[in-house]
């Protein structure tokens, strides 16, 4: 890693030489707020970097949040610079610049946007699809138990394969959309009754394990798409 | 420090140094312990070391108080999340020292996602004279054995022992930025971007959330936590930094969710500094309580501000710490520097407050006397015992021999993390991967 003195520039960006000689065009004080009109040129070239940055941040396995949320920032700022202003009267100014400002605008509001939906979409989707509920205010004791792993014994259990996962409750999240109809299907209500051992009922557990299979069978049967009806009930039904 | 401490009086030692650049060796965070007899280093391989303070001796008055090292050891290792497919670093966000209850140190370290602690304990005796064990613990032949003796404790080289004691994992799902031990020696707490969790030091299996800011819906994230620190004396009090620049102090005996802070500390934005970097420039990277409780210190971008707790308007003091780099700002947002993360010390009398720069600079500034200065980390411009001589950076205009222009600072060199003794004048600053311990040997006391 080259360490030179100086700032460093990044190399896939391609930058305006103008941004940086007039770096602080945007701070010059003299100009009223509403009738600042800085020039297209430099305030899109900055929408551009910001853009990249915020695609790069995003790129990231895990994006860092903070740096995320403040190029978005950011670049909602440079957006809203550059629309044009609603009190303002019809300038007959250059008429290029205004017009690339707008359709820039107005492509890469529409890409921003989606861009920004699905991947703070995504970021939320990976990180926790049944969040554990919020504590409500006034509750008593305040909190709610959060991971299961047991207490280390010792260094080996420290230095021992990935325990930074995710809470419980979000691996039973990840499973949420696959179709679990089958298995609540009403079908087995009946069955999983008769499943309850009663005291009078001698063999319950082999009667249990009789029906269990029929059970299944049936579902595979369904699954395959055979006639299951036709299979005669397992015995004691 | 008083009136008349003048910086050239700082004498310094030039400890321990690296030769060679490695990634591993980076020092990501430092910490003195509360009597400042130790110090610790986290570095982004996630390792710790733990310096000692030697104690003074008539025998070698040249090495009076120095730190040697003292301990190393593993704290954390790279894991895989198989479930987002993602590496979790082991980098050392933050290391803090329990206060000392017994023999035994102890202090919480902490990633991404798994705070450890550990404790140091020491051992420089041992047991010989067995009855039934010969020296090397073999069993003896009891038929040789005539007579008893009482085993006796002899001294043997000292040995650091360091052993995990607790892992608190599984509570957070974004980075944690910050952990910090309550005043109660019984819980501390942690914060990550969006969620601040309490545990008791004891339990690893539960954590209680005390703040959450993450929206229900994601996309209306505009705001992150960046930094979080219990009340030095006030058990129930705690204050957490965002993104925007504002602090909050909350009180955690109003409400078991603390996300309605009790006091709101903001500055209005300034309308002639206004631009598009405000925002940036205005996120918050470090907050800490004075020792006194009745302060807290802050560091932006470009200043470091110090807050009254009974006064939520503004901050009573603002410094600069490179107003030069104001001008700089969208170069620095290409380049992402505008995204560092500079801490902040106070010393031990709350008098004076420090903070790092680019090129290894790093300033401190008396409150008192509002003198500041700028000092810099390096080898070519230090030797060990020398007096650190105060740098300056021209912004054109009259240039004296010495000076740095604003163009030729290295913004790869960064002070990022410093400490400061809880009690005298000895400052520990991490440059990239290289630590520098300064010594104030005439001004020792503070003042």
């Amino acid at each position: 890693m080259m360490l030179s003195k100086g700032l460093k520039r990044k190399r896939e960006e391609e930058r305006e030489t103008e941004t940086l000689a007039g770096d602080a065009w945007w701070l010059d004080p003299s100009l009223p707020a509403a009738a600042q009109a800085p020039p297209a040129t430099a305030s899109s070239s900055l929408f551009d970097l910001s853009v990249l940055k915020l695609h790069h941040s995003l790129r990231q396995g895990e994006p860092d949040l903070r740096h995320l949320v403040l190029v978005v920032n950011t670049l909602r700022r440079i957006q809203a610079s550059m629309a044009p202003a609603p009190t303002l009267p019809p300038v007959p100014s250059p008429p290029a610049a205004p017009c690339v400002a707008d359709s820039l605008l107005a492509s890469s509001d529409a890409a921003l946007s989606a861009s920004m939906a699905s991947l703070l979409e995504d970021l939320s989707h990976i990180e926790g699809l049944s969040q554990a509920p919020q504590p409500l205010v006034d509750e008593g004791p305040p909190g709610r138990p959060v991971g299961g792993s047991p207490p280390s014994l010792g260094a080996l259990d420290l230095l021992g394969p990935a325990t930074g996962c995710l809470l419980d409750d979000e691996l039973e999240g990840l499973f949420e959309d696959i179709d679990t109809s089958m298995y609540d299907s009403e079908l087995w209500a009946p069955a999983s009754e008769g499943l309850k051992p009663g005291p009078e009922d001698g063999p319950g557990k082999e009667e249990a394990l009789e029906l269990d299979e029929a059970e299944l069978d049936y579902l595979l049967d369904v699954l395959v798409g055979t006639q299951a009806l036709e299979r005669p009930p397992g015995p004691g039904r | 420090m008083g009136e008349d401490t003048d910086t050239r009086k700082i004498n310094h030692s030039f400890l321990r140094d690296h030769s060679y650049v490695t990634e591993a060796d980076i020092i990501s965070t430092v910490e003195f312990n509360h009597t400042g007899e130790l110090l610790a280093t986290g570095d982004k391989g996630g390792r710790v070391v733990i310096f000692q303070r030697e104690p003074e001796s008539k025998n070698a008055p040249h090495s009076q108080g120095e730190y040697d090292v003292y301990s190393t050891f593993q704290s954390h290792e790279p894991e895989f999340d198989y479930l987002k497919s993602l590496e979790i670093e082991e980098k050392i966000n933050k290391i803090k020292w329990l206060p000392q209850q017994n023999a035994a140190h102890s202090l919480l370290s902490t990633n991404d996602k798994t705070i450890k602690l550990w404790k140091i304990t020491e051992r420089d005796k041992r047991p010989e004279g067995y009855n039934l064990k010969d020296e090397e613990g073999k069993l003896k032949d009891l038929s040789t054995v005539t007579s008893l003796q009482v085993p006796v404790l002899k001294p043997m080289d000292l040995m650091v022992e360091v052993s995990p004691r607790r892992v608190f994992a599984n509570g957070h799902t974004y980075h944690i930025n910050s952990i910090s031990v309550n005043s109660d020696c019984e819980t501390y707490m942690s914060a990550d971007d969006l969620r601040i969790n309490l545990w008791h030091l004891a339990i690893t299996d539960r954590s209680f959330n005390i703040v959450d800011i993450k929206p229900a819906n994601m996309e209306d994230l505009t705001e992150v936590i960046t930094a979080s620190e219990f009340h030095p004396h006030h058990c129930n009090l705690f204050v957490y930094s965002s993104s925007k620049g504002s602090l909050r102090l909350c009180d955690m005996r109003a409400a078991a969710l603390c996300d309605k802070h009790s006091k709101l500390f903001e500055e209005p934005e300034d309308p002639s500094n206004r631009s598009f970097f405000s925002e940036i420039i205005s996120s918050v990277s470090d907050v800490k309580f004075s020792h006194s409780g009745r302060y807290m210190l802050t560091r932006d971008y470009l200043t470091v501000k110090v807050w009254d707790l009974n006064m939520e308007a503004r901050p009573i003091e603002t410094y600069q710490v490179h107003d030069y780099l104001r001008s700089k700002l969208c170069s620095l947002y290409e380049n992402d520097c505008i995204f560092d993360k500079f801490e902040c010390a106070w010393n031990g009398s709350d008098s004076v407050i420090m903070t790092g720069a680019y090129n290894n600079f790093f300033r401190m500034f008396d409150r008192n006397t509002k003198r500041d200065v700028t000092l810099e980390a390096s080898r070519e411009s230090s030797k060990p015992r020398a007096v650190l001589k105060p740098r300056r950076v021209c912004v054109g205009g009259k240039r004296r021999r010495d000076d740095i222009s604003v163009d030729s600072l290295d913004f790869t060199k960064k002070i990022l993390h410093t400490a400061w003794h809880p009690a005298e004048n000895i400052i520990a600053i991490a440059a990239t991967n290289n630590l520098y311990i300064f010594q104030d040997k005439v001004n020792s006391e503070m003042h």
